[in-house]
Parts: C-alpha cells; sequence; structure tokens
C-alpha cells in the first residue's frame, strides 16, 4: 500500500474512533497546515455528512491575519462550526498575565483559553494535528492521550496502547487528547497537501516581508513584538515552515513560491520544523513541560 | 513507497537507544539542530563521544536516569521506505510500555548484549514476540566492540537461541542474527572492517529487503460509526464507516453481519467521493449495503459464505498490564474491534515462568507484566478469530471499569 494512503487510512480510522467513543469532541484548530490538514481528514472520514464536531481555534490576537481570513473561508465553504477562544478574555479577567520584555509572548497563556473553552463546552476529546516526529516530548505521546481535570499530561504513567484499540474511557472532568496524525513527518503532511491539494495560508509560500534579525532567526516585524531600538527592520523574501502566533514563529528564507518547491526545500533542510520555534528555544524541556500542565 | 513498522526489545542498557540513534545518525535523518543539541548535552555531562541514545530518550526523567521508559516513537525513511520505529524501555517494571510499541510492529530487533548473552528479559520479549506471532525477528548482538569482535561470542548466542526456537514455537519465523557496535556504528548502516568473519546483511540492508507484507485472511469489517447525512442531496444515505481489518471486499459481495447473522450484498464502497470496485485490509472506507438491515457500531461484517460462531466462554494467553493485580470475578470491559463487551475471569489456568519457560498451573496471583493463560467468560456473545488463524480479529483488551485503565491484552486461542 502506498505509504500516502496507508497514513491517510490510520487517520481516517482514528478520527471516527473519537466521534463514535465521544459525545463531545473537538478538532483544535491553530491555523496552521498540520491543522488544516486535520480538518480535510475529518471532511473525508464522514462524507457525505457533515464533520460531526466542532472547531475550537484558541486565538492570541497574535495571528498573523492570513491565517484568520483562511480560517473563516474555510468554515464557510465547508459549514463547519468554529468556537474561538480569546487570550485576550482570559487577561481581561485576569486568568493571567501578559508577558513583559523583549521574548514577550501569548504562546504558553494559550493553556489556559484552551482549558476554559474545553470546560465551558463541555468537550471531553480533543482532536490535534500534534506530529511524533515534532519534538522529542511528542514523540512520547499516545495516540489517545488521557489528561486529567487540570488538562495535565502524566508522561510517566501513560495508558498502554495496543495494536489500533483505542480506549477512550475517562472519568466525568477528564479529557483526552486524540492525534490522528501521530505519525506524519513534515514531509509526509507536505506530500500529503500536494496530492489532495488542500490549500493553505500564503505565509506558508515565499512573499516580501519585513522582518528583522534577533538570535539567529528571522523574526517577523509586527506591534506584538518588542524590538529593541538597534534593531533593525529590513524586507526579506520568506516562508513559514511552521505557523503559531507572530510571536513565536520564525520565517526562513526562500524563494519557494509553490508546493513543489517547497518539499525540495524541505528535503534539502539541514534544520528541524521546530528549529524555528522561539517557544521551544526557552528551555531543553519546554515542550514536555507546556504538555505536562495541559498544552496540546 | 511503503511503511516498514519496527520495535526494538531486549534488556535494559543492551543498547536499544543507542542503535536507533545510530540508524538515524549514520542514514543523515537527524536534523543539524538536532545533532548540534545532542552534541552539547553530551558534552556537559563529560562525555567523549555522542550519546546517541538522547535522540529518543527525550523525557526529563529518562534523561536523568539514563533509561528509556516509555515509548518513543521515530520516523526517517530512505528512496525506498518509510520507516516507524519503536524505541521500546527494557525495564522489567515498564513491559507494558514495551508491549505499547510492539504491538504495530512487523519487524522486531531484539537487542543482546555480547557480553550477557542470553537473560530473563531477553527471553521475556522473545515470548512475546511469539505470542505476538512476529513474523520478522532480528537478533541484534551489540556491543561487539566490547568483546573485540570474537566470532566465537557471536555464535555461542547464536546457538543459544536457535536452541530457543522450538521452546518457544518460533520455528517458521524469519530469524536473523547481525553482530553490531550501536554505539561505534559497525554493520548498523556501515559494514564492519572488524568483523570480516559475517557475511550476513547489515541491520539496514536487511530492513530495506525485508518483506512487510502481512498475509491477508476472510474478510473482516469493523463497523466503527453510522454515517446517514440526513440532508437534501443524501437523504436515504446510509453508510457504515470503518476500516478492513483483514481480506478483501468487492462490490457486489453478500456480506454477513456479526451480531444479528442477517446478510446482505455490497452497494457501493465509498472512500470520499471516490466509488471504489473493492478494498483490502487496512482501508478505512464506507460501505453501503442493498438492504437496509440493522447494523450499529461494534458489528463485525464478514464473507456471507463464512461462519464466525459467537462465543460466551473463551480462552486466551493474556499480558497482564495493570498495576493492580487481576481480581477474580471482577467485571471488567473486553474492547476488540469496534465492540466492547462485559466479562469475568472465570479461570487463571496458568502462568509462565520465565524460568523454565512452562507454563506452571494455579498461580498465586495474576501481577503486572505476567503471562497468562485464562478463561474468559461473557454475557453476550464475542466474535473473535484465533489469533493464530487471524491475528487482526484475535485479539483484545481489558478496561477496569473503575480506573479505566487499560489492564491486559489478550490473544484468543
Ligand atoms: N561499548 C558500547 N557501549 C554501548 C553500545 N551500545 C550502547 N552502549 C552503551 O550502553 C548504555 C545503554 O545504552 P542505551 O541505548 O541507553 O540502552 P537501552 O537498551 O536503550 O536501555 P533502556 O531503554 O533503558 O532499556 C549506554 O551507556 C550506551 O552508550 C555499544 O555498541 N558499545
Ligand atoms: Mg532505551
Amino acid at each position: 500500500m502506498d505509504y500516502l494512503d496507508e497514513l491517510e487510512n490510520e487517520a481516517i480510522y482514528i478520527m471516527r474512533e473519537v466521534a463514535a467513543q465521544f459525545d463531545k469532541p473537538v478538532l483544535l484548530f491553530s491555523g496552521g497546515k498540520d491543522s488544516i490538514t486535520l480538518v480535510h481528514l475529518a471532511i473525508k472520514a464522514f462524507y457525505p455528512a457533515k464533520v460531526p464536531f466542532p472547531l475550537m481555534h484558541v486565538d492570541t490576537g497574535h495571528n498573523f491575519p492570513e491565517t484568520i481570513e483562511f480560517r473563516d473561508q474555510l468554515v464557510e465553504k465547508y459549514g463547519l462550526n468554529l468556537h474561538v477562544e480569546y487570550v485576550q478574555d482570559a487577561i481581561d479577567n485576569n486568568l493571567v498575565q501578559e508577558e513583559s520584555g523583549r521574548y514577550a509572548s501569548r504562546n504558553a497563556l494559550q493553556t489556559v483559553s484552551l482549558l476554559n473553552g474545553i470546560e465551558k463546552h463541555g468537550f471531553n476529546a480533543c482532536i490535534g494535528g500534534a506530529r511524533r516526529d515534532e519534538e522529542k516530548a511528542r514523540a512520547k505521546e499516545r495516540v489517545f492521550s488521557v489528561r486529567d481535570d487540570f488538562g495535565q499530561w502524566n508522561a510517566k504513567n501513560q495508558r498502554p496502547e495496543l495494536f489500533d484499540i483505542l480506549n477512550g474511557r475517562i472519568d466525568q472532568g477528564e479529557n483526552v487528547r486524540a492525534f490522528p496524525i501521530s505519525n506524519w513527518t513534515e514531509l509526509d503532511v507536505w506530500n500529503y497537501i500536494k496530492r489532495e491539494n488542500i490549500e493553505l495560508p500564503s505565509v506558508y509560500f515565499a512573499h516580501q516581508r519585513k522582518v528583522f534579525l534577533r538570535d539567529g532567526l528571522i523574526w517577523s516585524d509586527s506591534e506584538y513584538i518588542n524590538k529593541d531600538a538597534n534593531e533593525e527592520v529590513i524586507e526579506k523574501t520568506v516562508r513559514f515552515r511552521t505557523v503559531g502566533d507572530m510571536t513565536c514563529t520564525a520565517a526562513v528564507e526562500s524563494d519557494a513560491a509553490d508546493i513543489d518547491s517547497v518539499i525540495g526545500e524541505i528535503v534539502a533542510a539541514e534544520i528541524s520544523e521546530r528549529g524555528a520555534r522561539i517557544d521551544d528555544k526557552r528551555s531543553e524541556a519546554a515542550m514536555e513541560k507546556r504538555k505536562e500542565v495541559g498544552y496540546f | 513507497m511503503n511503511i516498514l513498522r519496527i520495535s526494538t526489545a531486549g534488556s535494559v542498557d543492551d543498547g536499544k537507544s543507542t542503535l536507533i540513534g545510530r540508524l538515524l545518525y549514520d542514514t543523515k535523518s537527524l536534523s543539524k539542530d538536532k545533532i548540534e543539541n545532542i552534541e552539547n548535552l553530551s558534552k556537559q555531562r563529560g562525555l567523549e563521544d555522542i550519546d546517541l541514545s538522547l535522540i529518543t530518550d527525550g523525557l526529563t526523567a529518562e534523561r536523568e536516569q539514563g533509561i528509556t521508559i516509555d515509548v518513543a516513537h521515530i520516523y526517517f525513511n530512505t528512496p525506498n521506505r518509510k520507516y516507524i520505529v519503536a524505541d521500546t524501555p527494557g525495564h522489567v517494571e515498564y513491559t507494558r510500555n514495551m508491549i505499547t510499541g510492539a504491538s504495530n510492529a512487523s519487524v522486531f530487533l531484539i537487542l543482546i548484549d555480547a557480553r550477557n548473552g542470553i537473560i530473563e528479559q531477553t527471553k521475556r520479549h522473545l515470548f512475546i514476540a511469539s505470542l505476538m506471532e512476529i513474523q520478522n525477528i532480528v537478533f541484534v548482538i551489540n556491543k561487539m566492540d566490547l568483546v573485540d569482535y570474537e566470532e566465537s561470542v557471536y555464535l555461542k548466542i547464536r546457538g543459544e537461541i536457535t536452541k530457543l526456537q522450538e521452546k518457544f514455537n518460533l520455528e517458521d519465523r524469519n530469524l536473523t542474527f547481525i553482530p553490531v557496535s550501536a554505539k561505534v556504528g559497525d554493520n548498523v548502516v556501515k559494514r564492519s572492517a572488524a568483523t570480516k568473519w559475517f557475511d550476513g546483511p547489515t541491520l539496514l540492508d536487511y530492513l530495506e529487503t525485508v518483506d512487510e507484507a502481512k498475509d491477508t485472511t476472510g474478510f473482516r469489517f469493523n463497523v466503527q460509526y453510522v454515517i446517514r447525512p440526513q440532508s437534501d442531496e443524501f437523504h436515504d444515505f446510509r453508510g457504515y464507516a470503518g476500516k478492513v481489518k483483514s481480506g478483501t471486499v468487492k462490490v457486489g459481495d453478500t456480506v454477513k453481519v456479526l451480531s444479528s447473522g442477517q446478510s446482505s450484498k455490497v452497494k457501493a464502497i465509498n472512500r470520499y467521493k471516490d466509488k471504489l470496485t473493492h478494498a483490502k485490509q487496512g482501508d478505512s472506507i464506507t460501505l453501503e449495503l442493498e438492504d437496509d438491515i440493522d447494523i450499529s457500531r461494534g458489528d463485525i461484517l464478514i464473507p456471507g459464505s463464512e461462519v464466525l460462531e459467537g462465543v460466551k466462554a473463551l480462552n486466551s494467553k493474556l499480558c497482564w498490564l495493570g498495576k493492580d493485580d487481576l481480581v477474580p470475578q471482577k467485571r471488567y470491559l473486553l474492547q476488540y474491534g469496534s465492540a466492547t463487551v462485559p466479562v469475568k475471569i472465570a479461570a487463571v489456568k496458568s502462568q509462565l515462568d520465565f524460568d523454565t519457560l512452562s507454563f506452571e498451573p494455579n498461580p498465586e496471583a495474576v501481577k503486572v507484566n505476567s503471562i497468562n493463560n485464562i478463561d474468559i467468560k461473557s454475557a453476550s456473545p464475542l466474535y473473535l478469530d484465533k489469533y493464530k488463524d487471524n491475528p487482526e480479529n484475535g485479539y483484545f483488551i481489558l478496561v477496569d471499569e473503575v480506573s479505566n485503565a487499560t489492564v491486559a491484552v489478550g490473544f484468543n486461542q
């Protein structure tokens, strides 16, 4: 069997298990290519019926405008149901405190809004686009990952997961994070996007952008990032390999304006995808720590 | 390009994680930033060479203790294949995590420390390989650098395993032996000059050519979800979404529904908007049938001509994975395919003794990581195949109703 068919089969199988085992599932939509791929898979899994669960986007308020626009079009086109949870609300309600300084980001604050959204709507299964090849703590994830009342991940005590059997039984208040594209690599996702002709926000392809350099990474110039006086804004042709919000994703210099050239660049790349994630650079175990407190 | 799923096995410190790290390193599958990262960590720890196990041992606790605690899934590919590697822990305490990694593998790499040879944990893992009907088993005899690359050491271990082959019912399996040094890089990707006496394949050569195809037996289809759009365009549409667990199905085939026993013909095989003429093992599809018969999640479709008797009593091999011991007469939930059924353990007949490698009757308790021969009784019929005849419809898990934990995996006999 072709490997993309095999990966698609597995992802669709997992989606259907979620829809069957839980009464309140939700798809966590970040606006990035992985969650766009998830939406595509969900549409395929339940066709000709509509996707039987809503999407939830945790909006930091610091998104690339292109991804928000794209999100709204996608929702419109497929008749999806979207909930948006605003980090700004959590800040206004004093649930979290805005970070300060030059590395200030709302990325870590997202977790609180995510957990609030889950609680408010009573979601008991959250489908996420995390992939095991992204990061060393994610390499340890199960397909169904149980989180306690506080959304915490207990890495040292995960349920065994045998063959393709997914045990989604949980207590009230707990929830499961389900990862249908666990076994996909970055390149697999791109090859699948190409094969299926999946549309993506324009930030994934080469474009002119105002940027500045910091710590060897290319940062997008925006009002949300506190620049030093000596950080000079220049114009470059760039694209994004991974898209979180503007404060935590760095650009790469690139001329790849179409999918074939993007795939060519990824094959040749010496640096990993997460090498451009500012949020992972905070410490060696940054991802593991965020996951322990409820990040996905 | 196809996918090959591999799992490591073997005792603590035999070098599983180092081997996988080496495989990734020598196939140039690691990005520059990841290599720099583990180089720096290795330096910080005062090591002379880079510690390749850090590639898969990613949790803080694992790095502190220098052991693997939970399975890591790692990916790499060659022009030929996409590899999904489960690097599993060797520690007895984490056998449950090892089984998690092993259950989806079609190739098993059992590591052996050349200095120690076969030890209890090697045998335990070999038994698990036997139980799971894993077709391809590679004995990776590691740390050859520490025994001066002596052929006699390799031959001795190989001889001992060959003797065990019969005991473990492994005569029909594809067994391979490769002497390596994961640390130095001998015979993993690069052929070693230090083992001129060895004329077998390197590990990568083996993986590139091993046959992963599973033989598919009778058609089994698990209904996961019933699709009823109730839209104007698809007003009367009723589709059964699920996975072909084994065999194939064509449009026009007569299929029988378990549990009801009713039959109908396949009207359409849908994969999104595509109408297929047939589907095969592993396919996630949506079936439409000619007749409106009662079908719901948990049902299994099989060929109309086949008989698969529902049983309320079954005998199986059971690996206990729960932290708490099995409680006889307690209700557990048995999950197989897309069905969940309450069951009780009727009898624990015997338990595997890892010294004698035979099943001893009347065990005192069923503890975590033990392998047992048990009888299960169920209130409603179970439609399982014998694992040996059709593994895809022959395994199940037990779930504790109170803690919700997955406490056992079973193989129907
Ligand atoms: N000399 C030598 N040392 C090795 C070799 N392979 C592994 N080691 C060392 O053996 C120790 C254990 O290696 P790991 O790869 O962590 O062992 P493991 O089998 O993954 O251990 P667990 O996952 O905890 O069961 C480390 O110190 C390695 O550097 C080898 O081929 N030669
Ligand atoms: Mg290890």
